[in-house]
């Protein structure tokens, strides 16, 4: 029996090393639970050397993904600030392993937000700002293959986001907030904010609510990353990647 | 161009009788191998002129092929096009029969309406929003006359960019101070999300699809008339519809737009 530290060891490894590791399901990691302890581990290993816990991410909020992972639900993740890079900067692919990049609505708190019970509205009305968001997934599992456990263990398969320089608030409907990705200029995905759970504070929400779980809860000042609106596309070496959404302004990262 | 003027009437009575019966034909690609583009643009002419001169009119032009995957999936690098005939326009509220089609899709646009005329070459995205009316949500119905969606570029161009149904939401919206790249697009299928988007999904902008038409059509002759009305492609996938089937389109800004196809009644659709 390997223990939670022993795992959460080696997804940091396999993070600071580039190097990707088989997947934990196959090494007897099969209970949520534990799953998330593995998680809280690498986020400890992370604060450790002096990284500050900045907020929260959610994962497989599509039904799409849901259905390829043969899961019902999404799953969480906690971000730090070592994660963090101002909107325009650009990405060292030497310094990750294989990273995809998704455009996500992302919610910054005025207020925390502790479940269980909290909804859509409580999110809005706890919600100082909205802003477009690039988060760069970069699974520490080789081929980017995992089981849903295997994700929550390697933190939501975070690795670094960019937010936009726009704080907005939130207003009109975000369900309907168009969303353009474009690679080196062209546009090659687009959605609309429903594409994350029908809403995107939806994903909030439901973390919110899971956190009950671990007796903690969303803080204010918090920034949470509500979901990938669309598929992921891979950071290529040269490239340039923007997000614009509807109302909210742009962010872009480029990748060397 | 290959086909003689024999070969595009035929071809072109060929895809209308398809329509009329719901039976799919053959792709054209296959039968003439030689056949082009140009060829196929011919050929949709010539169905376009068959109906007119049953009593058809032409209402406006759709634009296809608007997303750089489709294009690369059908192996061109430009759009197409195809006609808008007032028989292809099916009021909102109405179930929509489904034995007068193959096999649809269902794809959410921004219809614009003209108030202008737009006559190439050389329009360009601000000519094209200076003579837009209003914007209205729309659904595009596509269907396939050549069998089980087997289509190549001429198989789709001669078929008239695969157009079928439109059917348009009633509020209009003014194009002036919206941002026509950002609009952002739900489409539910029985009351599920089945895909989301936004307008620049369309080349862009969907303007920019405009003024391709506009350019397009300009070396033939062909004008974009004051009260027209284009389809300028689709802000997401297009989505499978089967009898009894509902789909609405909520888009960002313009309102929603839907549609009902009826249960089929004893044919084979």
């Amino acid at each position: 029996m390997t223990d939670v530290a022993t795992w959460a060891a080696r997804l940091d490894d396999a993070a600071t090393g580039t190097a990707p590791i088989a997947p934990l399901s196959g090494d007897g990691l099969t209970d949520l639970a534990v799953a998330y302890e593995v998680q809280g581990g690498v986020v400890g290993l992370r604060l450790g050397r002096g990284e500050r816990l900045v907020g929260g991410k959610l994962g497989l909020t599509s039904r799409a993904k849901q259905i390829a992972m043969g899961v019902d639900r999404p799953l969480y993740g906690l971000v730090t600030s070592g994660m963090a890079r101002n909107s325009g900067s650009r990405l060292l692919l030497e310094e990750l392993i294989h990273p995809r990049v998704e455009p996500e609505i992302a919610f910054v708190l005025g207020e925390p937000l502790e479940g269980p019970g909290v909804t859509v509205a409580d999110v809005l009305a706890a919600t100082r700002y909205v802003c477009p968001a690039l988060d760069v997934i970069d699974s520490r599992y080789e081929g980017f293959r995992f089981t849903h456990l295997d994700a929550i263990a390697d933190n939501a398969s975070s690795a670094v986001f960019a937010l936009g320089d726009d704080l907005v608030e939130p207003r009109g409907d975000l369900a309907l907030t168009g969303c353009v990705l474009e690679v080196d200029g062209r546009v090659v995905e687009s959605a609309a904010g429903a594409a994350v759970m029908g809403h995107p504070a939806a994903a909030v929400a439901y973390m919110a609510n899971q956190l009950v779980a671990t007796d903690r809860r969303l803080e204010a000042g918090w920034v949470v990353l509500s979901g990938g609106l669309t598929a992921p596309v891979p950071l290529l070496p040269g490239s340039t990647v923007t997000a614009t959404l509807s109302g909210l302004g742009s962010v872009t990262l480029g990748a060397e | 161009m290959s086909l003689t003027e024999e070969d595009v009437r035929q071809l072109a009575a060929q895809l209308w009788d398809a329509e009329q019966r719901s039976v799919p034909v053959e792709p054209i690609s296959r039968r003439h191998p030689g056949a082009d583009v140009d060829d196929a643009y011919r050929i949709q002419l010539e169905g376009v002129r068959l109906r007119v001169a049953q009593g058809d009119s032409v209402r406006g032009h759709k634009v296809g092929l608007t997303a750089r995957v489709m294009q690369q999936q059908f192996g061109v690098d430009r759009p197409d096009f195809g006609h808008l005939l007032g028989s292809m326009f099916h009021p909102e509220g109405e179930p929509l029969p489904v034995d007068a089609l193959i096999a649809p899709r269902v794809e959410p646009e921004l219809a614009f309406v003209l108030d202008q005329p737009l006559q190439g070459p050389g329009v360009t995205v601000a000519d094209v929003l200076a003579a837009t009316a209003f914007v209205l949500p729309a659904l595009e119905i596509i269907d396939s006359r050549i069998e089980d969606w087997q289509i190549g570029i001429v198989d789709t161009v001669a078929d008239n960019a695969s157009s079928a149904r439109v059917v348009l939401g009633g509020v209009r919206t003014p194009i002036a101070g919206l941002d026509p790249r950002l609009i952002g697009v739900v489409l539910r299928r029985n009351g599920e999300i089945v895909e989301t988007g936004a307008s620049g999904a369309v080349l862009g902008n969907p303007a920019q699809a405009v003024a391709w038409l506009a350019n397009t059509i300009a070396p033939g002759g062909g004008v974009l008339r004051a009260g027209d009305l284009i389809m300028p492609g689709t802000c997401t996938r297009a989505v499978d519809m089967r009898p009894g089937d509902t789909v609405r389109a909520d888009f960002e800004h313009l309102g929603h737009v839907g549609v009902t196809f009826s249960s089929a009644v004893g044919s084979a659709a």
